[in-house]
C-alpha cells in the first residue's frame, strides 16, 4: 500500500464526468478528497491523497493523465519561507495533519511537507505570511 | 551582604560579571539552591518576543523647502496614515494602523496584510519608503502637497516609542462556540479546537521580577535589537492581579511602556504581524537584564514554566462580553507540552509568542553584558507595585443625552 497527495486540474468539457469514482473502482484504491473546486469555463481542481497498491497508484495515475487531467504533486504546494518564520507555533494547533509540529529540543516548528494536505490553514493562521501557497 | 548595580557594574566592566539566562537560573536553582546561585550569579537575562500592540514609532522627517505644517494636514507612510497632531514635521504611526483602502472586515475574515507595523518592519530594515503629505497651508509653513521617498538615515529621529508592551502575563484564548473565530489570539477553532497562549513564560522579564523590583522607569533594556529604556508603567498596568506564592501574577499583570533609538534596531526583532480577522500590529523583541542583588531576587529569577498560571478564556462570549469568567488555569509547562485538557477534553496548544526568538533574545542581552557592551541601570523611580492600588479599570460609560 501506497498514499500519494497529488493536485489533479481538470478541463472543463471533463467536470460532467464521473472520472473519480470510475478510477477508484477500476484501480481498487482508497481516495480522500482534501479540497475540490470546480469554476468553469476554467475547468476544476481536486486535491486527492490516493491510497492502494503501488501498481494500481502508478496505473490510475498514467489513465488519468491520458484523459488529459494535469497532475502535480502535492508536497510542493505549501511552501515556508524560512526567513519570515519566526518559529513561534501558533500553526501547531491549527494544522490538521500534524505537518507543522514543535520540536521539543530547540523551540523551533519543523514544516513536514510529506504530511501536508495543503488545507492552507496555516496560510491564514501565520501572523508573519511564511506560509504561501504555490500552485 | 546584598550586591550593589554598582558593584555589578564594575565586575561587568572588569569582563568579570557572571551572566545567566532565566533559563540557566531556573536550572541552576533546582540544582544547587537559592543561596549558592545567589554567590555564584550577578545577572540574569530575560527575553520575550512577540505580536505586542501599543507599538508605534514617531519620526522627525525634517523640514521641506518651503516649509510644510503636517500638524492638521494629513500624513502616510507607504499608504498607511500617520498621525500629525504634534506639530509640523513630527509624525507617529502606530502598529495597528490601517491604509484608509484596505477592506477590513468586509469579506470577514480579512487578511490585514500591510499595517502600520509593516511599515515600521521594513523602515527599521532601511527600505525607502514613500511619505505622502497634504497641508492647508500658513504664512510661515506655506505648502501644501509633499510626496516623496522617505530613508530612515535621512530623518531627524526615529524612535520606537511603545505604551504597552512585555505583559507580566496573559490570558489563554479558547473558543465554545460551535464556529471558528478571529481574533488578536489567532485562530480559534470551535468547540475547544486550539488553544492559544502568549507569552515567553519563564524567560519573560517582568515575570523574573514579579514585584518590579529592579525593572523600573529609567531601566536600560534590550528593545528591537538595539537599546532602549523602560519609560513608564504600561497602560493598563496592573500589580493588584491576583497572584501565587512566588508573586507571580495570575492574571494579566504589570505592563512596560518602552522607547528606544531605531536607527539601532533589527527586523529580525521588528516584525509586522497580520492576524486573519482583527488587524495588523508589530512583533517586539524585548529582554531585560535583572541584577541578582539579593537572595530574593535569585529566587524570583529561578521561576519556571511550572510555577506560572495562566487563565483560560473563552473569546466567543467571555472576552467580548467583559465577562469575567475562566474555564481554569492552566501552566506553562502544560501549555508547552502541546496538550491542555479541559473537561476531559484533549486540546492542541498554540503558542503566539516566539520562544526561540525570546531565548535567542536572552542570550544575545547576556553576551552584550559579557562583553562589557551594555551596563545595568538602577531605577530613577520604581513602578507602582501591588501596594498603590492601582487596578485595570473599565470604561466608565455614562450615555450623553442628544
Amino acid at each position: 500500500m501506497i498514499s500519494r497527495r497529488v493536485v489533479l486540474y481538470f478541463p472543463s468539457e471533463l467536470i460532467d464526468q464521473p472520472i473519480i469514482s470510475n478510477t477508484v473502482k477500476r484501480y481498487n484504491l482508497e481516495f480522500n478528497i482534501l479540497k475540490a473546486s470546480i469554476a468553469p469555463p476554467e475547468g476544476g481542481l481536486l486535491v486527492l491523497e490516493l491510497q492502494g497498491g503501488k501498481k494500481d497508484v502508478g496505473e490510475a495515475l498514467a489513465y488519468l493523465k491520458e484523459l488529459n487531467i494535469r497532475i502535480e504533486n502535492l508536497s510542493r504546494d505549501i511552501t515556508r519561507r524560512e526567513d519570515a518564520c519566526v518559529h513561534c507555533g501558533v500553526c501547531v494547533a491549527i494544522c490538521p495533519s500534524d505537518a507543522l509540529v514543535l520540536n521539543t529540543t530547540n523551540g523551533e516548528v519543523d514544516f513536514l511537507p510529506e504530511k501536508c494536505v495543503a488545507c492552507e490553514l496555516c496560510v491564514k493562521a501565520c501572523p508573519y505570511a511564511a506560509m504561501e501557497v504555490r500552485l | 551582604m546584598p550586591r550593589t548595580i554598582q558593584e555589578i557594574n564594575e565586575k561587568i566592566k572588569a569582563g568579570k560579571a557572571v551572566v545567566v539566562t532565566a533559563e540557566e537560573m531556573t536550572e541552576l536553582v533546582a540544582k544547587k539552591g537559592v543561596k549558592k546561585a545567589y554567590q555564584e550569579v550577578d545577572v540574569v537575562t530575560t527575553g520575550t518576543f512577540g505580536p505586542m500592540c501599543s507599538s508605534g514609532m514617531y519620526l522627525n522627517v525634517g523640514h521641506t523647502k518651503p516649509k510644510i505644517k503636517l500638524g492638521g494636514g494629513t500624513c502616510t507612510l507607504n499608504g498607511v496614515p500617520a498621525y500629525t497632531g504634534i506639530a509640523a514635521v513630527d509624525i507617529y504611526l502606530g502598529a495597528g494602523k490601517l491604509p484608509a483602502d484596505d477592506p477590513r472586515n468586509k469579506i470577514h475574515p480579512g487578511e490585514f496584510r500591510y499595517g502600520g507595523g509593516h511599515v515600521i518592519e521594513e523602515f527599521v530594515s532601511g527600505k525607502d519608503i514613500v511619505l505622502e503629505a497634504s497641508a492647508y497651508g500658513t504664512d510661515c509653513y506655506p505648502r501644501r502637497e509633499l510626496m516623496s521617498w522617505l530613508n530612515i538615515k535621512d530623518v531627524n529621529e526615529a524612535v520606537l516609542f511603545n505604551v504597552r508592551n512585555a505583559y507580566q502575563n496573559y490570558n489563554v484564548a479558547v473558543n465554545l462556540a460551535d464556529k471558528a473565530i478571529y481574533t488578536y489570539m489567532g485562530i480559534l477553532k470551535p468547540k475547544l479546537g486550539n488553544a492559544n497562549y502568549c507569552s515567553a513564560g519563564g524567560l519573560s522579564p517582568l515575570m523574573n521580577d514579579p514585584l518590579y523590583r529592579t525593572i523600573g522607569i529609567g531601566t536600560r533594556i534590550f528593545l528591537g535589537g538595539g537599546v532602549g529604556f523602560v519609560a513608564w508603567q504600561g497602560t493598563q498596568h496592573n500589580p493588584s492581579a491576583p497572584r501565587t506564592e512566588r508573586e507571580v501574577p495570575t492574571r494579566s499583570g504589570g505592563t512596560l511602556s518602552v522607547i528606544g533609538d531605531l536607527k539601532g534596531m533589527s527586523p529580525r526583532y521588528l516584525r509586522g504581524v497580520s492576524m486573519c480577522g482583527y488587524g495588523a500590529s508589530l512583533s517586539v523583541g524585548v529582554g531585560i537584564p535583572i541584577p541578582i542583588l539579593d537572595e530574593e531576587m535569585a529566587l524570583f529569577t529561578s521561576v519556571s514554566d511550572e510555577d506560572i498560571l495562566a487563565p483560560i478564556v473563552d473569546y466567543s462570549e467571555a472576552y467580548p462580553q467583559a465577562k469575567p469568567d475562566i474555564l481554569g488555569e492552566v501552566s506553562y509547562r502544560e501549555l508547552r507540552s502541546g496538550i491542555i485538557t479541559i473537561d476531559d477534553k484533549e486540546i492542541p496548544t498554540g503558542s503566539i509568542s516566539s520562544l526561540s526568538r525570546a531565548r535567542e533574545i536572552a542570550k544575545l542581552l547576556k553576551e552584550w553584558i559579557e562583553k562589557g557592551k551594555f551596563l545595568l541601570t538602577e531605577p530613577v523611580e520604581r513602578l507602582p507595585g501591588k501596594e498603590s492600588g492601582i487596578t485595570f479599570k473599565a470604561f466608565r460609560e455614562r450615555p450623553v443625552e442628544q
